[in-house]
């Protein structure tokens, strides 16, 4: 351990531990900007300086290790200047109009700027010239609010492997961006939107679809349905000042009522159902493997997350034939709502819109994919983010924390709790084996209450087996089994779970992939910043509303029984296959 | 056809599709070694003169990069050149040295002979106009570049001899079966 000071302050530190790190333990804050928490720092933002006695020149705290005997002062005078100039001089390129700006009050340089007491922009910089990047459905990016931080080339290509955002150019002229001066769809972007996640400013955010979905509550010609996404709920509150993890599901459908949906529903639905496709697909599979002898393809992967869809897409063609069918729940709920709920009510399906709230930018590509019109139109017309959410209830003058909480509405509406866990990584694998488990052995799964502890929490691929036994006799082939299951999140470790898989390294039959860290509860669409701590505190929230289920199995879920008694027939029967299937195309990664 | 001409087309009318052929063997050496890129790319650029961007595509492929890492090397050393080049490169100096030397008015020297900008290539195929900062020879600054010529303190009255040296200079030699 060394020694240090800091603010005169004695403190210890492990070797290897940087300033900014042992500082915040202590409990001294910092102020950064391109900081980006368990990434290599880059130093780019000079924010964090502090001055190191004996040292030539004040240091970045993010960068610089700690050493024996330091002393370190973050608030000297010396260092309040610098720190302010540094912003001063960031300012001084960057498009300043905050008030239209997306980021208006939620953007971390306005609140440097507030923090660090600028009061004028004392340099008159060159700006760069404004070029508006629209060429994707799912991401908007404005070169001119850039302050080349750095942070989605890092977790572009650190975090999800892809490498689509790079800086391009050198000195002044460097423009962080795709190839030399190309749109995002001329390179191979997933869209999983982490990049808008993270920027500190307005440089990339979603694509709004607001103005459409307006326009659609506005025509009284349309019968207008609305879905959310498991991971709204444990994160919407943070638009409205809750702190992370605070569930406002019943708050979130009396705001959707008073926005003025016609029906409030749920994606969770779909998920209940996922389940029931997904976990039939999957026995289908391991009895054509096992007593049929055919050639296979496993293990399966989930297919919930369209990111993931594009990057297999683009990266793994060869494990397209290994993707589960099924099409997201998402898109399963476009086309249930647009033939089994539209008819119920009578409404024709190309009155009807279908509105989608999700944590996710890449959902906005997947709703356009040519795939998914089952119902003879576009299933899902629009897609907001948890932000754009946001942005509407503000908009409408809800005053959202005093709204009572209400229901969901029947029939779409109703879930279970193995629904909710979709939101965290490891979720879709628990839901998928309280139900295949209780389906082949006529008993539920034998977990501590029903949680498959190995493949939840943070580490970046998991991995769980458990040996089947003492089946019911339809099931027999399967006896004595050790069923091998694995779990990734984020797009770099399902790379390195995919090449393991891929050399025969480790051999799995059932892998759930979620694109972005932790799952849905840390998309691209999520408030902004999301770091692991909020993650922590947004899966908690989702296991809360789980364990607060009177039913936490997909297959108890009697609103989808009833779909299929009435409308589909069984999982995997003809009817489901039109709606609830998709097929997938092998992208060149330009 | 006189030798200086087969030898000017040699360059200019490899196709891409040539260059992707011979590509795989040029670059082999580099793929596996840490910090393969760039040398990769240099030997890419030497031998086809410029970098298009369907073998830059490859490259990256090659390399298990995304393109749009290849292209921000690319786009940051200003040595790597996306478009056909001339037979000759003149890269003059703008480091502080030959700046404060009157390394500007070698630069508008160069245009004006040239009749080109900077980034350019003259009509004849013959000179590629490029910048440089710093080439390590402050001592004799101004200087420029040809190739891999370094020329010291230049006048810009003494540059119009000194090009017209390598537009007349034969190129059978640069013609590698």
């Amino acid at each position: 351990m060394l020694n240090l000071t800091i603010n005169g302050k004695s403190i210890t530190a492990e070797s290897g531990t940087t300033i900014l790190a042992a500082a915040r333990s202590a409990g001294i804050r910092i102020p950064t900007l391109c900081y980006l928490e368990k990434s290599e720092p880059t130093g780019a933002c000079r924010v964090c300086l502090v001055e190191v006695s004996g040292a030539r020149t004040l240091c970045t705290a993010c960068s610089m290790p700690v050493a024996d005997g330091m002393e370190v002062q973050t608030n000297s005078p010396k260092v309040r200047a610098a720190r302010r100039q540094t912003v001063e001089l960031l300012l001084s390129e960057h498009d300043g109009n905050c008030q239209i700006c997306d980021r208006n009050q939620d953007c971390e340089l306005q609140n440097l700027a507030s923090e660090l007491g600028v009061r004028e922009i004392p340099f008159e910089g060159e700006k760069a010239e404004a070029r508006i990047d629209a060429s994707t459905p799912a991401l908007v990016r404005d070169n001119s609010k850039c302050i080349k931080c750095r942070r989605c080339v890092t977790v572009c290509s650190a975090i999800q492997g892809v490498g689509a955002l790079q800086p391009q150019g050198r000195g002044f002229d460097t423009v962080i961006g795709p190839a030399f001066t190309l749109n995002l769809d001329g390179v191979a972007c997933v869209q999983c939107g982490q990049c808008a996640a993270v920027c500190p400013v307005g440089a990339i955010s979603e694509r709004s679809h607001v103005e459409g979905v307006w326009a659609a509550l506005e025509d009284s010609s349309k019968t207008v349905v609305v879905q959310t996404a498991p991971a709204i709920r444990a994160a919407l509150g943070e638009c409205f000042g809750y702190a992370p993890g605070t569930l406002v599901t019943g708050k979130m459908a009396s705001a959707l009522r008073a926005l003025g949906f016609d029906g409030v529903f749920d994606t969770n639905f779909t998920a209940d159902l996922t389940i029931m496709e997904e976990g039939t697909e999957l026995l289908t599979r391991l009895k054509r493997a096992l007593v049929d002898g055919e050639d296979v393809p496993l293990p399966m992967f989930t297919s919930c997350s369209p990111g993931w869809i594009n990057f297999a897409e683009y990266y793994y063609p060869q494990f397209l034939p290994n993707l589960s069918t099924c099409k997201s729940p998402q898109q399963m709920f476009g086309a249930v709502a647009k033939t089994y709920y539209a008819q119920k009510i009578g409404v024709k399906p190309e009155d009807m819109v279908v509105v989608s709230v999700m944590p996710c930018t890449a959902k906005k590509f997947e709703c356009q994919r040519p795939e998914m019109h089952a119902s003879g139109v576009q299933d899902v017309d629009y897609v907001l983010t948890t932000r754009e959410l946001g942005r509407m209830i503000k908009e409408a003058g809800i005053d959202f924390r005093a709204l009572e909480d209400t229901e969901m509405d029947v029939p779409l509406g109703l879930s279970s709790g193995a629904a909710d866990i979709f939101a965290n990584t490891g979720g879709v694998m628990e839901a998928a084996l309280r139900t295949a488990y209780e389906l082949i052995t006529g008993r539920p799964l034998p977990m501590d209450n029903l949680h498959v502890q190995p493949v939840a929490g943070l580490t970046g691929i998991k991995s769980a087996s458990i040996v089947l036994e003492d089946l019911l006799p339809e099931w027999a082939f399967l006896e004595g089994v050790e069923l091998h299951v694995a779990v990734s999140h984020g797009l770099a470790n399902t790379r390195k779970l995919l090449e393991k898989i891929r050399t025969g390294e480790a051999k799995y039959h059932f892998v759930e992939v979620m694109t972005c860290p932790g799952g849905c509860i840390g998309g691209g669409g999520q408030p902004r910043l999301t770091d692991d701590a909020i993650r922590c505190k947004r899966m908690d929230a989702i296991f809360a509303e789980d364990e607060g289920k009177p039913m936490r199995k997909s297959h108890e879920n009697q609103a989808v029984q009833e779909l299929y008694k009435d409308f589909l027939g069984e999982p995997l029967g003809h009817r489901s296959h039109e709606l609830l299937h998709t097929h997938y195309h092998a992208k060149e990664p330009v | 056809m006189t030798e200086a001409l087969k030898g000017c087309m040699c360059t200019e009318t490899m196709t891409e599709a040539e260059m992707l052929s011979e590509l795989g063997d040029l670059t082999a050496e580099y793929r596996d070694k840490p910090g393969g890129l760039i040398p990769a790319l240099q030997v890419a650029q030497s031998r086809f003169g410029y970098l298009p961007e369907s073998v830059l595509r490859q490259i990256a492929k090659d390399f298990d990069k995304s393109y749009s890492e290849v292209t921000g090397v690319v786009s940051f050393y200003s040595f790597f050149s996306t478009t056909p080049r001339g037979r000759h490169t003149v890269r003059v100096c703008l480091g502080t040295a030959c700046y404060v030397r009157g390394g500007k008015e070698v630069l508008a020297a160069v245009r004006k002979e040239l009749g080109i900008d900077v980034g350019e290539t003259t009509e004849d195929q013959q000179f590629s106009l490029d910048v440089g900062r710093c080439f390590g020879a402050c001592g004799l600054a101004p200087v420029l570049m040809v190739d891999d010529d370094v020329h010291q303190r230049v006048k810009p009255s003494k540059l119009g001899a000194l090009l017209k040296a390598y537009q007349a200079e034969p190129v059978a030699e640069e013609v590698v079966a």
